[in-house]
């Protein structure tokens, strides 16, 4: 049964004058770092890297040998339904939930109301969260009111912050918008995040299709409807020579076509969640809705395809797609809830948990999918653990074993299919712009 | 099955002895049905509420003599727009029956899986009279009771679905317990409406009607609703009559008679020709009747009965 429960209040607060990061694993790739140090900061930036520790040191000290330290982390899609949905989540609730998982930026999604497509609506998220610890990027719309009509003012908007463009929710199903979307956004050389959807195929249709959709007698979405637009978005891009990225992939097909577009030189790159690489539609049996998003949780094979991508590179990004919806809509008949299911504080988790631990990947490879090409695809400055830069910075335990349940959230809203599950790494601190934010201990 | 948890909600979750024992329990209560005076006292004192967000006629009336035929108090709640559009969700008109001190919930809703939610969230006894195109377990356990009145045994007997599988939560139903109880499920229908992968449920299929007619010894036809038309699942009700239709012509070629089933309501001259609807194989009829007796065994053994010899 669902329960209303209280909304954690965080506090972003100031970091101390000087701290010390003792003997811990420190991860930059960009750096070539992988070793034990440790790191003082000092009036918010990074003033050493030691091998040995100070003999003394008069600051706030952090110090477990299961700590490792990266840059921060950031999610390239998260939604914070700000403006319009305050009841499910805002900028600020969204910005603590992120602090509490790990990360230190954000790219938030559109799909607000009204939709990010002014300049308005950018600004006032730009300077709504400019005080934040948590960096907020908007990702602005390709088309007015994401009704995939008419291109919305992409310059205005990316002269404004606008980091990306998307439909996100939506998919741009007219191809002759898509295209010129694509030579558009060429010109200030930022990607499109696509929302990879046939509608055609998908109206009405409830979870993956294929044997457990037959079981449940729930109308199945094919992964189809996902490879084909993600197959002509592809072709597009090879046409136009644009900038694409393919948000939230889930099945083996998708991963394939991307796979030989990589091959090609294309400028395609593609992120993928962690629910698609951790369950699959058998869960869907519970009939909980919380097992109910879009794309929705494919067969197996198809999450092992996720795993192989991430193994090999073809998938460059780790993203939540942390989509906060209320009680009152999710505790409904499963074809009548809404897509969707929240992520932020299970990330770390359930990367480590299920990537990590199983050795698919390696500290540098969660520092690559969640640190540096998040940023690169959305072409802002990676932060550096290097002397003199400033500190941009998450410490996480990487092997406290521990479950996700309602009442250690920050977010507004309790969607998730993974409370009670198993989970290994979870974020200590995060630092960044002078500010520091301590995940609270377990209850 | 879900019998020690005191629901129905499909056959899925049933078991062969559980199968069996309600079908023995509903032919002793279809003795009941041919007395004179036709109600038992079994029931008395206990509610049941009939929940039916779909519009139904015969499993709606059927579920309700069963009540009245063992002297349970029972109560129609019908509507026909889905609770959503009505502004209460699902769970609060739920509750608030419940509120009512109800011990059993017969529910009828478009959602897959509304039996089972209702279920994780009500203390009552949850009768699963048809959720979207999941299950409707009592069409199937009526359905194989009235194949044992035509066939000593279901063990071994090969039976054909025929329609809409797609869309079809008798379908599903009729998989699991004749599954269970042994016998050889062929589905037949257009390729558009057979659903994926639903041989790894271990049933056979097969696009030609006449190749399946040869092989069965029981049909069981199902309704095809003329909206799926407009859905682009098939070009138009001739077409299907003359594909998959079944006619007297089919049925005089085979070599020996078939037993005809249909759950109803049936399109006379679509699914299946008048002359086969009516015919001395089809048992049509004696499902309705069966039914009633069906849903007597499901309330009684729900609540709480033992093995009956009336």
């Amino acid at each position: 049964m669902l329960k209303k429960s209280r909304v954690n209040k965080g506090t972003f607060e100031i970091l101390p004058k000087k701290v010390l990061l003792k003997n811990i694993r420190v991860i930059d790739n960009a750096e070539k770092l992988n070793a034990v140090k440790s790191v003082v900061i000092r009036n918010d930036k990074i003033a050493d890297i030691l091998d040995k520790p100070p003999a003394s040191f008069d600051g706030e000290t952090w110090e477990d040998k299961n700590f490792v330290l990266m840059p921060g982390l950031f999610d390239m899609h998260v939604h914070f339904r700000e403006p319009g949905r305050e009841d499910e989540e805002t900028l600020e609730t969204g910005s603590f939930t992120a602090a509490n998982g790990g990360f230190t930026g954000v790219a938030c999604m559109p799909n607000t109301d009204p939709a990010i497509d002014t300049q308005e609506v950018v600004n006032f998220i730009r300077e709504e969260t400019r005080d934040y610890l948590v960096d907020v990027h908007p990702v602005s719309a390709i088309t007015k009111a994401r009704e995939g009509k008419e291109l919305a003012p992409i310059a205005e908007m990316v002269e404004a912050g606008a980091v990306a463009i998307s439909d996100d929710g939506s998919p741009v199903m007219n191809a002759e918008l898509m295209r010129r979307a694509l030579e558009y956004s060429k010109m200030f050389d930022i990607p499109i995040l696509g929302h990879e959807e046939d509608t055609n195929l998908s109206k009405n249709r409830h979870m993956h299709e294929g044997f457990y959709s037959t079981k449940l007698g729930i109308q199945g979405i094919p992964a189809l409807s996902e490879e084909i637009i993600v197959a002509r978005d592809i072709m597009l891009t090879e046409f136009t020579g644009g900038r694409f990225h393919v948000c939230h992939i889930s099945s083996k097909g998708s991963v394939e076509l991307i796979r030989q577009a990589k091959a090609k030189g294309l400028k395609v790159t593609c992120e993928v969640t962690p629910h698609h690489f951790t369950l699959t539609d058998q869960v869907v049996e519970s009939y909980d809705t919380n097992t109910k998003m879009n794309p929705p949780l494919r067969s197996d094979e198809d999450r092992q395809a996720l795993i192989d991508g991430l193994k090999d590179g073809t998938i460059d990004a780790i993203a939540t797609d942390h989509a906060p919806h209320s009680i009152e809509e999710k505790e409904a008949e499963y074809i009548n809830a809404p897509f969707g299911i929240t992520g932020l504080e299970t990330a770390l988790g359930l990367i480590t948990s299920e990537l990590l631990d199983t050795k698919i990947l390696t500290l540098k490879d969660i520092y690559d999918r969640c640190v540096q090409n998040p940023r690169k695809i959305l072409n802002l400055d990676v932060p550096k653990i290097k002397t003199g830069e400033n500190a941009n910075l998450t410490l996480f335990s990487q092997k406290e074993n521990w479950t996700y349940n309602d009442s250690i959230s920050f977010s507004k809203s309790r969607n998730t299919p993974f409370t009670n599950h198993p989970l290994t790494g979870r974020s200590v601190v995060v630092i960044n712009k002078g500010k520091i934010f301590k995940t609270p201990p377990l209850k | 099955m879900r019998f020690k948890d005191g629901h129905l909600l499909g056959l899925e979750y049933a078991d062969k002895e559980d199968i069996e024992l309600i079908l023995k329990t509903a032919t002793s209560f279809r003795e009941v049905l041919e007395r004179p005076i036709k109600k038992v006292p079994t029931l008395q004192g206990k509610t049941v509420v009939n929940l039916f967000f779909e519009p139904s006629t015969r499993t709606r009336i059927s579920f309700e003599l069963a009540e009245k035929r063992l002297s349970a108090d029972s109560i129609n709640f019908s509507s026909t727009n889905s609770s959503v559009k009505k502004g209460e969700t699902l769970l609060d008109t739920a509750r608030n029956i419940e509120a009512m001190k109800i011990d059993m919930v017969v529910i009828r809703h478009q959602s897959p899986g509304a039996a089972n939610f209702l279920a994780g969230n009500l203390g009552a006894n949850i009768i699963n009279a048809g959720d979207g195109a999941h299950e409707h377990p009592t069409q199937a356990l009526l359905d194989m009771m009235t194949i044992l009145e035509k066939h000593e045994s279901i063990e071994g007997l090969n039976v054909a679905i025929i329609g809409d599988i797609s869309h079809s939560r008798v379908a599903l139903s009729n998989i699991h317990g004749l599954l269970k109880m042994g016998a050889n499920v062929t589905l037949c229908g257009p390729a558009t409406m057979i659903p994926r992968e639903i041989e790894k449920l271990g049933v056979d299929v097969c696009y030609h009607v006449d190749d399946v007619l040869g092989k069965v010894d029981v049909i069981n036809i199902l309704r095809i609703q003329l909206e799926r038309q407009e859905g682009g699942l098939f070009p138009s009700l001739r077409e299907y009559h003359n594909y998959f239709g079944i006619t007297r012509a089919r049925l005089d070629k085979l070599s020996k008679p078939i037993t005809i089933m249909h759950p109803g309501p049936i399109n006379r001259g679509v699914e299946i020709s008048s002359d086969v609807a009516d015919s001395e194989h089809s048992l049509i009829l004696n499902q309705v009747t069966n039914g009633v007796a069906i849903r007597m065994a499901v309330l009684y053994l729900l609540a709480g009965g033992e093995n009956i010899n009336a």
